[in-house]
Formats: C-alpha cells, sequence, structure tokens
C-alpha cells in the first residue's frame, strides 16, 4: 500500500484550465480522474484480450459448448463476434450512457450486478477503515511517543504481523474460533438464512433496517457484520499504524517541534497541536488508498465467510473470464481509489494553510 | 548572585559505539542583564549546552553537574519543574526561522499558546499582548500577521517572529542559537540591531550562541570559546577581540574578514585559518583536544588536560602555552 | 569531504541490520525455512503426497500437524510446501522488480512525452485492484503456479518504476551525471555505468520490502484455486482444504501459520533494510 498522488501533472495542464482557485482545480482533478477510469477499462480490456482463454467455454456447460449453433448464439448476444477494437469501442460507446454491459456469468445487466453486491462489500469495508483508523492512529501514536521502549517495540511486533498475515488464513482461523469454538459470531452470510433483508433504499443493511426503523434486523445485520470487518481490518490497522508511527517520527524530529517544546507546553499540546496535525496530512492519504484496497482486498474474505459482495462477485467474474463483469469491478474499485484521491486532496488544501496561500 | 550560573556541567550522549561526551566540564555564569556570547565550531556542544539548560536533550543525551537559575538548582528538576521553566523564565530562539515555526499555525497560536499556558491569561488579553509584541520587534500591520502564517514572511520577519515568541512570557534569560546564521547578511544587521535594542529596553539577559565571533563583537559583553565539548577561553569581548590568548581563538579572529584591523599588532599572521577539521562527537582526543591542529602544541598538551589560568578577573584561558611569546609557560599579562 | 565520508560510513555501521534483534529473527526464520525447502525430502516424515493414513487424524507424536482429506500427513505438505513458495515469491519479486525498473528507467532518462505517457500508464495501474486483474488473468492464463506468478508479476511491476523513474530524476540533478555526460560518455552508457549503483540499493530494498506482500498474493491466489493445482503442496491451496473442512482446525491452522512466518520474516528483514537506508532514500521508499 502505497502514496501515490495522481496530481503530478498540475503544470502541465495549466493551459487550458488555468487558474490556481479552488473550482479549476477540482475541474482538472476531475478531468484527470475521467481519463483514469478510461485508462482503468482499456488496460483491463487489453490485458483480458491479450491472454489466451475462452470466455465461451469458461461459460457454457461441456454439452453446450460441443454445439457449434448454441456457441454461435452465445457469441452474438455477447457481441464476441465481433474483432475486439469494436468490441472495445461498443463498449465504452455503452459505458458514456451508463451502461456496462451484461455479465457472462450471471447473464444480468453488470450495473445491476453491482448495485447488489457492491453495497455489501462496502459495508464491511467502512466499519474495517473505521476501525483502522481509531486503532491505526491511537497504536502508531503510543508507539511513535515511546519510540524505542517498550510499547513501541510490542506495537511494532503486533502492526508488523498484521499486515503479515494472509487474510484469507485469518478468516478462517477467527472464524474456527468465534463461530465453532465460542460460538460469538453467528455464522456466514449477512443475515440468518431465511431473514428478510430491509427494504432497500443504501443497500447497507444496518443502515437500511435503521431507517426501516426495524431493530432486530440491525442487531442481526450488526453480528454477522462484526467478524469480517474486524478480519477485513486486521491488515489496514498494520499499514495505518506502521505510517503512523513514521510521519510522527519525521514531524517530532522537526525545528518547529523543538520549539514548541521550549515554550514549555504540555507534552499533550505539543502533540496534539504541533505533531498531529501536520502528521494527519500524511496519515489522510494512508487511509484513501487503504480505503480502495481493502475493496480489493474482501476478495479472499469474502470468500470465507460467504459474503455476497463485490469480491465474491469479482472472483466468479475472473473465473468465468466475465469481461464485463470484470471490468465494472474494476472501475468501481478504481473509482472509489480516485474518488479517494481526489477527497484527500481537497482535505490537503483545506487543511495545510502552506497550500493554500502559495497556491 | 548571577542569573545564572553553571558548574561542571558535562553533557553525554549514547551513540552506536557507546556513551560520548558532547560537554565536558564546563563552568560558566550569566550575569543580570549580561549578554554573553558562547562561540565555536559545529560540533563544540554549544547547542548542547543551550538544551540542557531548557531540560531539552535529545533523549539519548544526559546532563550531570550543576545549573543554579535565579537562585535555584535545575538540573535536577522534574519534566514539570522544567515545563514550568520554559519560554516562562527561559526562553529560546532556534537557528532557522524557516524551520522553527510551525508551518501550519498562525502567527497569534504560536505567540499566544505559551502566554496562556503560563500566565492563565485570557484569549483577548494573550492577543493584545501579541500585538504589543509584533511592534516591539517591528512587524508591519501586527493586526494582519496575527491571522497569516508563517510562510507569508520573509526569513528575517520570521525571525523577528520567532524572538516576539520568546519575550512573550518575558523570560529573564534568552538564549539565541546562532540567531542570525541562516539569514542573508543585510537581514542579519537588522535582527543584530533589534537584539541591541531589546537589550536598552528590557532587562533581559542574552546568551548568543554562534560560530561567528562577528556576530559577538557588537552584542555581547563577554566571550566564551568553546572547542570539542569544553572551554578554551573566556574574556569580556573587547579584551578577547585584541588580545585573545588561546591559539584557537587566534585562529578564530584570523579567520574573520578584515580581522587585521583588529589583530594586525601581533606575531599572529601565520595563524590565517585553522588546519584540518574539528573532532567528530565520540572522537575527541586526548589531552587538549586542540592539540591535533595547533602550532603551539608542547608534549603536555597530547596527554594531560590544560588547566586553567586565570589571567585577570575577567580574562581565563586553558592553555599552557603562550603563542605570542612562542614560549611554554605563564606569562600572565601583558 | 574527509568528515561526510566518515560520517556515513559510521552511521551505516550503527544502523547495520544486524544490530536489530527482528532482522536477526527474520533471517533467521529464512534460513529454517530454506534449510527445510532444500532438504524436504530427508526432513519430512512422509511422502507428502502418499495417502497412506487415515482421514483428518488430529495431531499427534505420529502426525504433528495430523492428516487432511485425502489421508496425507500435513507436516510433511507444509514442509514440501516451501519449495513452492519461497521460490515463486522470490521469482515473482525479481520479475516485477525487472519489468518496473525497466519502465522507469526508460520514463526517467527519456523524459517529456515518453516520460508522461509511461507514468499515466503507472497512474492507472495504481488505480487498479490488483487483485482483480491477476485473478482475471490467471483465470485466462489457466490455473497453475507459473500464470499466477505471471499474473501477478502485471500488477506489481509499477512501484519499481515510480521508484527508479524518481531516483533517476533526482540522478539527473546531480554533478556526476552532468559531468558524465560533459566528458562525452553515450546516454545509454551514461544510464548504466553511472547510475546502476545508485538504483540498485533502493530497488533492492524495495524488493525485499516486497517479497511478504508477492508470498500473500500468491498464496492468496491458490487460495482461489487460480494457483497451485492439486495434488500440489502449496501453502494457499492446503488453507484452501481447510476451509473447506473448517471444523478440522489444523487442516488451515499449520500451512497458514507457515505463510504467516515466511511473510512475517521477509518484512522483518525488509524494514531492517530500509531502516539502514539514509532517510531520505527511505522517505522514498515509504511514500
Amino acid at each position: 500500500m502505497r502514496t501515490k498522488p495522481i496530481s503530478e501533472e498540475k503544470s502541465q495542464r495549466k493551459r487550458f484550465l488555468s487558474g490556481n482557485g479552488f473550482v479549476p482545480f477540482i475541474l482538472r482533478r476531475l478531468l484527470t480522474s475521467i481519463l483514469l477510469v478510461f485508462g482503468v477499462t482499456f488496460i483491463s480490456f487489453s490485458i483480458t484480450q491479450l491472454v489466451p482463454g475462452d470466455p465461451v467455454a469458461a461459460n457454457l456447460g461441456q454439452s453446450a459448448y460441443s454445439n457449434p449453433e448454441i456457441v454461435a448464439a452465445f457469441k452474438k448476444q455477447f457481441g464476441l463476434d465481433r474483432p475486439v477494437p469494436v468490441q472495445y469501442v461498443k463498449y465504452v460507446a455503452k459505458l458514456m450512457h451508463g451502461d456496462l454491459g451484461v455479465s457472462l456469468s450471471s447473464k444480468r445487466p453488470v450495473l445491476e450486478d453491482l448495485k447488489e453486491y457492491f453495497p455489501a462489500t462496502l459495508e464491511i469495508a467502512l466499519v474495517a477503515v473505521f476501525l483502522a483508523l481509531v486503532v491505526g492512529l491511537l497504536l502508531g501514536i503510543i508507539s511513535a511517543v515511546t519510540r524505542d521502549r517498550l510499547p513501541d517495540q510490542i506495537i511494532r511486533v503486533f502492526s508488523l504481523t498484521g499486515v503479515s498475515m494472509p487474510a484469507f488464513w485469518t478468516a478462517l482461523t477467527a472464524f474456527y474460533l468465534f463461530f465453532f469454538v465460542l460460538g460469538w459470531a453467528p455464522g456466514t452470510g449477512r443475515l440468518a438464512p431465511g431473514a428478510d433483508p430491509p427494504p432497500t433504499v443504501t443497500g447497507l443493511y444496518t443502515v437500511d433496517s435503521l431507517i426501516a426503523g426495524d431493530f432486530s434486523t440491525f442487531r442481526q445485520a450488526v453480528s454477522y457484520l462484526l467478524l469480517p470487518a474486524i478480519v477485513l481490518a486486521i491488515y489496514a490497522i498494520g499499514v495505518l499504524t506502521r505510517f503512523t508511527r513514521a510521519s510522527m517520527l519525521e514531524i517530532l524530529g522537526n525545528d518547529y517541534v523543538r520549539a514548541a517544546r521550549a515554550k514549555g507546553l504540555s507534552e499533550f499540546t505539543v502533540i496534539r497541536r504541533h505533531v498531529l496535525r501536520p502528521a494527519l496530512l500524511s496519515i489522510i492519504t494512508v487511509a484513501g488508498v487503504a480505503f480502495s484496497s481493502l475493496l480489493a482486498g474482501s476478495v479472499l474474505v469474502e470468500n470465507v465467510f460467504s459474503w455476497p459482495g463485490l469480491g465474491q462477485y469479482a472472483y466468479r467474474a475472473a473465473v468465468g473470464l466475465d469481461l464485463p463483469g470484470i471490468m465494472g469491478v474494476s472501475m468501481v474499485v478504481a473509482t472509489v481509489y480516485i474518488t479517494m484521491n481526489l477527497i484527500v486532496d481537497i482535505l490537503y488544501r483545506v487543511i495545510d494553510p502552506q497550500m493554500r496561500d502559495v497556491s | 548572585m548571577d542569573l545564572l550560573t553553571v558548574k561542571n556541567l558535562t553533557v553525554t550522549l549514547a551513540t552506536g559505539r557507546g556513551d560520548a561526551a558532547a560537554v565536558r566540564d564546563l563552568s560558566f555564569t550569566v550575569g543580570h542583564g549580561e549578554f554573553l556570547g558562547i562561540a565555536g565550531e559545529s560540533g563544540s556542544g554549544k547547542t548542547m549546552t543551550a538544551l540542557s539548560l531548557l531540560g531539552l536533550l535529545p533523549h539519548k543525551g544526559r546532563a550531570t553537574g550543576s545549573i543554579n537559575f535565579d537562585g535555584r538548582e535545575i538540573l535536577t528538576s522534574s519534566k514539570r519543574e522544567y515545563r514550568d521553566l520554559r519560554g516562562k523564565e527561559i526562553a529560546m530562539i532556534f537557528q532557522d526561522p524557516m524551520t522553527s515555526l510551525h508551518p501550519m499555525l498562525t502567527v497569534e497560536v504560536q505567540l499566544t499558546e505559551h502566554l496562556r499556558h503560563h500566565r492563565k491569561v485570557s484569549k483577548d488579553a494573550a492577543r493584545q499582548s501579541a500585538l504589543e509584541l509584533l511592534s516591539t520587534v517591528k512587524i508591519p500591520a501586527p493586526e494582519a500577521a496575527l491571522r497569516a502564517h508563517p510562510s507569508q514572511f520573509s526569513g528575517g520577519m520570521r525571525q523577528r517572529i520567532a524572538i516576539a515568541m520568546a519575550l512573550a512570557c518575558e523570560p529573564k534569560l534568552l538564549i539565541a542559537d546562532e540567531p542570525t546564521t541562516a539569514l542573508d547578511v543585510t537581514v542579519q544587521a537588522g535582527i543584530l540591531k533589534l537584539l541591541h535594542q531589546l537589550r536598552k529596553e528590557r532587562n533581559l539577559s542574552v546568551m548568543v550562541i554562534t560560530h561567528d565571533l562577528g556576530v559577538l563583537s557588537s552584542l555581547t559583553d563577554r566571550i566564551m570559546i568553546m572547542y570539542a565539548g569544553s572551554e578554551v577561553e573566556t574574556a569580556s569581548t573587547s579584551d578577547l577581540l585584541q588580545r585573545p590568548r588561546h591559539p584557537y581563538t587566534s585562529g578564530l579572529i584570523a579567520a574573520l574578514p578584515g580581522h587585521n584591523d583588529v589583530a594586525k599588532s601581533s606575531s599572529s599572521k601565520r595563524l590565517l585559518s585553522i588546519e584540518g577539521m574539528p573532532p567528530e562527537l565520540g572522537n575527541f582526543p586526548p589531552g587538549c583536544a586542540f592539540h591535533t591542529r595547533c602550532n603551539y602544541a608542547i608534549e603536555a598538551c597530547k596527554s594531560a588536560l590544560p588547566e586553567r589560568i586565570q589571567l585577570s578577573e575577567s580574562h581565563r584561558i586553558y592553555c599552557p602555552v603562550d603563542p605570542f611569546s612562542g614560549k611554554a609557560g605563564i606569562e600572565v599579562a601583558q | 569531504m574527509k568528515i561526510t565520508l566518515k560520517k556515513i560510513k559510521s552511521s551505516k555501521n550503527s544502523n547495520s541490520i544486524w544490530r536489530q534483534p527482528l532482522a536477526v529473527v527474520g533471517v533467521g526464520i529464512i534460513v529454517i525455512w530454506t534449510l527445510l525447502a532444500i532438504f524436504a525430502p530427508w526432513i519430512a516424515p512422509y511422502n507428502p503426497n502418499a495417502q497412506d493414513a487415515a482421514k483428518f487424524l488430529a495431531p499427534s507424536a505420529a502426525h504433528w500437524m495430523g492428516t487432511d482429506e485425502l489421508n496425507r500427513d500435513i507436516l510433511s505438505r507444509v514442509i514440501f510446501g516451501a519449495r513452492i513458495s519461497l521460490p515463486y515469491s522470490l521469482l515473482l519479486v525479481a520479475l516485477s522488480a525487472t519489468l518496473g525498473s525497466i519502465v522507469g528507467a526508460i520514463s526517467g532518462y527519456a523524459g517529456g512525452k515518453v516520460d508522461s505517457f509511461l507514468m499515466r500508464v503507472t497512474d492507472v495501474f495504481f488505480a487498479f485492484p490488483g487483485i482483480v486483474l491477476a485473478m482475471a488473468v490467471a483465470a485466462a492464463l489457466g490455473p497453475q503456479i507459473r500464470n499466477a506468478v505471471i499474473a501477478i508479476t502485471i500488477v506489481a511491476w509499477p512501484v519499481y518504476a515510480r521508484l527508479v523513474r524518481g531516483l533517476i530524476l533526482n540522478a539527473k540533478q546531480n554533478d556526476y551525471v552532468t559531468a558524465s555526460a560533459l566528458l562525452g560518455s553515450s546516454s545509454l552508457r551514461t544510464l548504466i555505468v553511472d547510475l546502476r549503483p545508485n538504483l540498485s540499493g533502493p530497488v533492492f530494498v524495495l524488493a525485499a520490502l516486497e517479497v511478504g506482500n508477492a508470498l500473500l498474493l500468491l498464496s492468496g491466489l491458490s487460495f482461489l484455486g487460480l494457483g497451485a493445482q492439486p495434488p500440489a503442496s502449496e501453502w494457499g491451496s492446503m488453507v484452501s482444504l481447510g476451509a473447506e473442512n473448517f471444523d478440522r482446525w489444523w487442516v488451515g491452522l499449520f500451512p497458514g501459520l507457515a505463510i504467516l512466518t515466511a511473510v512475517l520474516a521477509f518484512n522483518f528483514i525488509g524494514d531492517a533494510l530500509r531502516d539502514a537506508m539514509d532517510p531520505r532514500t527511505a522517505k522514498a521508499l515509504r511514500d
């Protein structure tokens, strides 16, 4: 997980969207973001076309595959009979109208699929990133403040362990322990088998059940949500702890921190006002990136918890060589990544007066 | 009773290769209203001396000896007692105003936070005294300056703000660590003038730390020269500049631009610059640490720590050699 | 000059990775896994694919880690697993480091339009959900450990490209490159002779930091059935057997612990190497 600002080209774009105000800045960033999303579709399209693999074989049964008529019909239905460049142009043209195509594996419009699966992943990812922020920041701060002493050393080993655990194995072990041995976790899925999901508003069961005023469903949704979210959070906690520690230590070495101490302020004030604020700038960046990587990381965790989310959908799309499905997932995750970067850039401008003043 | 009396101060730093003494058995005083200059090359221990006065040594550092400030022993203070001292009774100005001011906090916050912390004054009262401070240090448009961030000011202006910050709680002792080194020459003069003016207007004791004797010549009452963590010579400013006795001091003076009018009388022309480099921390030579670069070193310099020789009431040196007679031994008073 | 040289040397000494206990532990673990991998046939108590024992035996004196669904001894399979996971993750890192370094070097050296094009491409890859693309490629190429390596390489190279490009841009401003340009050496020569020593250190450290991630991704793909195929004793796919029989805790637990210890060891080493680098390079690596 790395921070990668995608706004290096500010100077180049100045020619047609000049000006340093807030609005031109946002417009510039939006424009790059859209280009980036197209880049994502292009690359996923090219790579999946470049590698050999027959989507027809992957989606039709053995007997159907040996029947040329069914194969031809399948190809025609999904536009696979046209030349590859035409397929891509067609795809982009539809994309302009918000049409993501039809999934080869589910035979439904990809957009419909995403609407169903994305909220499930979003729900655990949001909880996970919240947990990661709270725990990661706290541990990172303690670690930096007690540098090289016992708490720091313990936290360093723990955070390194957190980023070294294979998520699918953590999920499995946690499930065995909390479901099978202790009986604290309710089981797999989003709700108990047979339970009715709340009426869809956001697709997040917790939010939707609260909107509907259905507290028993809310409690159930939370209980099903917690374990996958915690498992998903472990890696992000490790990353954020390590990053918080590093940026705090970097800031602590600054002259202005020594100057603040020379003023006789309490250590708490020095840390909170003089160290944490600038450190938060870089921590925000990582948190944004961590969020989108959680979406991708959910593939392995959802598999174990039978969580009907984007990760499971991505897995089925990949195995089925379902190009529209793969591109749909890629675009969702890329869009989240890009949006996160955009939000981070905007927050930077809000938090850091230097960027405001200079520009 | 002097405001500050430091006795046998030794600062050791834990390094990868064991403990190293950054300051060795240092004793000096700063009187009420006195300006003391401490000069030496980088690594001479002058900054560590300043930081130990504030209890702000890096976490691998340890100080022993005695520091008496305003009638109290402070070296043994608790963290809390040190915090009550810092910013309120002893304030510090750092070398580089580009890095010593917080880039994200407004000037108002930085000028008033310690005032409000130490004196428990209201926000408005703190703001009022911040405005006064800004006019004292001659910042134009103080009202607007309060709302600004440091990045909106030039280096010289920032150092003025840093000085205002240090003065906020009316400290008894001000430590200025290379206050002009990071600034342009033209701006330097302005800052020195400001320090002069503050000296006239306030009953302030100041310790100026620098590697540049030129900065001290017009500012201080007395100058202490340090080398490799030890004092080598202390004298009144005029005495030290006109009649330096330690070979190292003469070397520093000779290295000053336009030094000829200061020290042309003597045979010190050979000492145009000092050969070699100051020793690294943890790697100080035995005996007189300067002997490896000294043209006058005798056999004894290589092994024995030089004794203190009191030349007059205010002039003392740590060197058995008189470079001006070329002879070893003590030739008191010229 | 003399002083600065000395300082660099001494700071390297005091930060040498051998002074960091975690790094020593990391090296120790890797050495153990390497020895186990090399001498697996002599160390493992059973043939990893022999189906001689009974089904789902809990850990016992005869089978320290128990047996799996197909009556195989899990300890022996874990030991043989080191022969797959370790070399393939190292190979994967070597491939993506090479690919990324080449792209980054071209980008940084050529500058101009080539540079901005290549950097836009890396931007896109950063925005990509790596594992989704890797899954798609692995599925398209056919589930095999070799294909999983190729798939992950395709998504893992951009970090190296960024690093190398940045280092080259820095070096370009440095005097020694200008000096050798003045002396008339050809551009390719400049690139290779003058810059390689400055690049290889950071790239190596980044690679060391990435080995752990590579192992995680690789075993993740195997867990999903897109990497090593049965009956190969690969740690990730062994964990997936545990997922199918989660009430037999030992089936998934021990192969997972094997992954954890190996990844942790690589991360200990990578971290220590980064800390031993000078702070600016270390920061470039962290970002």
